[in-house]
């Protein structure tokens, strides 16, 4: 019963409940996560016989050095700057319009989260061919014989507008969901006071929204930053023309399945995990000071 | 001045509409034209005789029926899987007492956090010890539990429901009762929520599938449609007919069970 207090019983039935749970997670999230971070120490590993030769800072010290690594790094870089901040102003936007609407909302809204079904790897390979140079749909529509596709100048802006298009829907429900958790009340009081739309927009809104933008864009960078899926489909399972979509994700793809490097590919898991963490911690350092301001400001 | 505001927001909108539904669209319509016409033929066109063949010839060019059937199978699967052990799991957080839970639950949420990406070379490491590389057992068992699914559950379970609980208790009903006949009917749409989530990031998995089989009677729809592309080169009709095979069955579920969908993300990206 819940008011009880656990006995040994009680705990020995709950394992049993708890076991498959425990079982799966144990063996496929919480070991493997102990064995790359042991991984990325290996120094002379032989994946074959599972040899460890030594440990150390070796792999480390090759993704210093390797200038892929560091293309790798600054391509992921270009790329979340690319497309965060468009995704999530654009999805706010939009999300801000359709609360306004008297019609259709849902008709949109239908419309905008279709990507979120839709596989990413199936319609980046719809995206290959709307950019394709001669007969694809956004050269003729423009009027210009751009290599998307195929010139490393264009190539990772290619991959920055298809991932925009994929992240935008689940990013819009995102925003709507905020909206409708909003209390009306606010606005009716600053409708009252005369607040015209624009200054309930930025007075009101914008700062009760604040939170939920902040966990939205956390959300939108880690996605980016694991991106893989689109390149391998969009690129042909390449990191595009001269290594110019080469992300961290597809690098510790290359040096894992092609190359059968496990330990640098694990070294490289280990800084996309730090990235991760960094980001996660900026952002709850401030829910933590936000929540401390809150408070203050309602003594 | 109300009414042009209005018309400018439908504008964008239909404007950004367009967008979204553009490549839908071009797949759909390169799909339908004669092979050479989509390279050679002058564009922005409708076919003028739609090429339904190039369907069925792209279903024999490639094995897509045992495509569908190994993503159908995987996805079904991992999906019953992944219900199964969040709703025993979330029940005894929810309704049972035992030691450890508190610590039990925050570890489970702090492995939340880990990228899944970091836990592929060993995972498939484990895979090549097991002998279960290039096996259904390897598309399946690692995704029979979800953290994130459980966390969910977990909060739908903790409703105020607990006067039944102590009623069904009272009656004589034991907890394994209680859990299947009160408690699973009675959340149904939240598991169903969850259920849907879960089947179309299955359905959609590419990386994982795509490294740990290697023969083509394995391969689910998306690593199937990829080999496909760099097996038909430059024949886009029949590359788009295959596209529409991987992407129509979600489309429709989506159509249909739309309402769950957003109520799952919802739920799940808002805590409750």
């Amino acid at each position: 019963m819940l008011n009880a207090k656990p006995t040994l019983k009680s705990t020995l039935v709950a394992l049993l409940y708890l076991a498959p749970l425990l079982l799966v997670v144990g063996v496929f999230t919480l070991w493997p996560l102990i064995t790359s971070f042991l991984m990325s120490g290996y120094t002379h590993y032989n994946y074959f016989t599972d040899h460890v030769g030594g440990f150390g800072a070796a792999n480390f010290r090759f993704l210093w050095h390797d200038p892929n690594f560091h293309l790798a790094l600054q391509h992921t870089l270009i790329f979340v700057l690319g497309v965060v901040p468009a995704t999530v102003g654009l999805s706010l936007g939009i999300a801000l319009l359709l609360n306004h609407l008297p019609h259709l909302a849902t008709f949109f809204r239908t419309i905008y989260f279709l990507p979120f079904v839709t596989s990413t790897v199936a319609i980046s390979l719809v995206w290959n061919w709307l950019f394709h140079r001669q007969n694809g749909l956004i050269n003729l529509l423009l009027h210009t014989h751009i290599d998307w596709l195929n010139d490393p100048r264009y190539s990772l802006g290619t991959l920055i507008i298809v991932c925009i298009w994929q992240n935008l829907g689940v990013n819009i429900i995102l925003f709507l969901a905020g909206l409708n958790h909003l209390d009306p009340r606010y606005q009716a009081a600053a409708s009252l006071d005369g607040a015209s739309t624009w200054q309930r927009l930025t007075n009101v809104t914008w700062p009760l929204l604040l939170p939920m933008t902040v966990l939205i864009t956390v959300n939108a960078i880690i996605t980016s930053f694991k991106v893989f899926n689109q390149i391998y489909a969009l690129f042909h399972g390449t990191a595009g023309p001269a290594n110019a979509d080469l992300t961290l994700m597809y690098y510790l793809y290359q040096k894992f399945y092609v190359e059968n490097q496990y330990p640098v590919a694990a070294a490289c898991g280990v800084v996309l995990f730090v990235l991760i963490l960094l980001v996660t911690g900026i952002a709850a350092g401030y829910f933590h000071h936000h929540a401390w301001w809150a408070g203050r400001r309602s003594s | 001045m109300k009414i042009t505001k209005l018309t400018l927001a439908y504008l964008l909108l239909t404007l950004g509409a367009i967008t979204m539904l553009l490549p839908f669209v071009w797949m759909i319509l390169t799909s339908l034209q004669p092979a050479t016409a989509a390279l050679t033929g002058p564009p922005l066109r409708l076919p003028h005789a739609w090429q339904w063949l190039n369907y069925s010839r792209a279903w024999h060019t490639a094995p897509f029926a045992r495509y569908c059937l190994n993503s159908l199978l995987v996805t079904l699967l991992t999906t019953a899987g992944q219900v199964i052990t969040s709703i025993l799991a979330a029940f005894a957080f929810t309704h049972l007492r035992f030691y450890g839970r508190r610590l039990l639950f925050n570890g489970l949420i702090a492995l939340m956090m880990v990228p899944g990406e970091l836990l592929l070379i060993p995972n498939f490491v484990t895979m090549t010890r097991l002998h279960w590389v290039d096996t259904y057992a390897a598309l399946i068992v690692p995704w029979l539990a979800s953290i994130f699914a459980m966390f969910t559950l977990r909060q739908a379970f903790s409703g105020p429901t607990f006067t039944t609980y102590y009623a069904a208790k009272l009656d004589g009903a034991s907890d394994w009762q209680y859990l299947w006949q009160i408690l699973v009917p009675a959340n149904r749409s939240t598991i169903t929520a969850v259920a849907i989530l879960q089947l179309i990031g299955s359905w959609n998995a590419f990386m994982w599938p795509l490294i740990i089989t290697n023969s083509e009677t394995l391969r689910t729809l998306p690593v199937g449609l990829v080999t496909f592309t760099s097996e038909t080169g430059a024949d886009y009709p029949l590359l788009m007919a295959a596209t529409v095979f991987v992407i129509l069955p979600l489309l429709i579920l989506y159509l249909f069970l739309q309402k769950y969908i957003i109520a799952g993300i919802t739920r799940a990206n808002l805590k409750g």
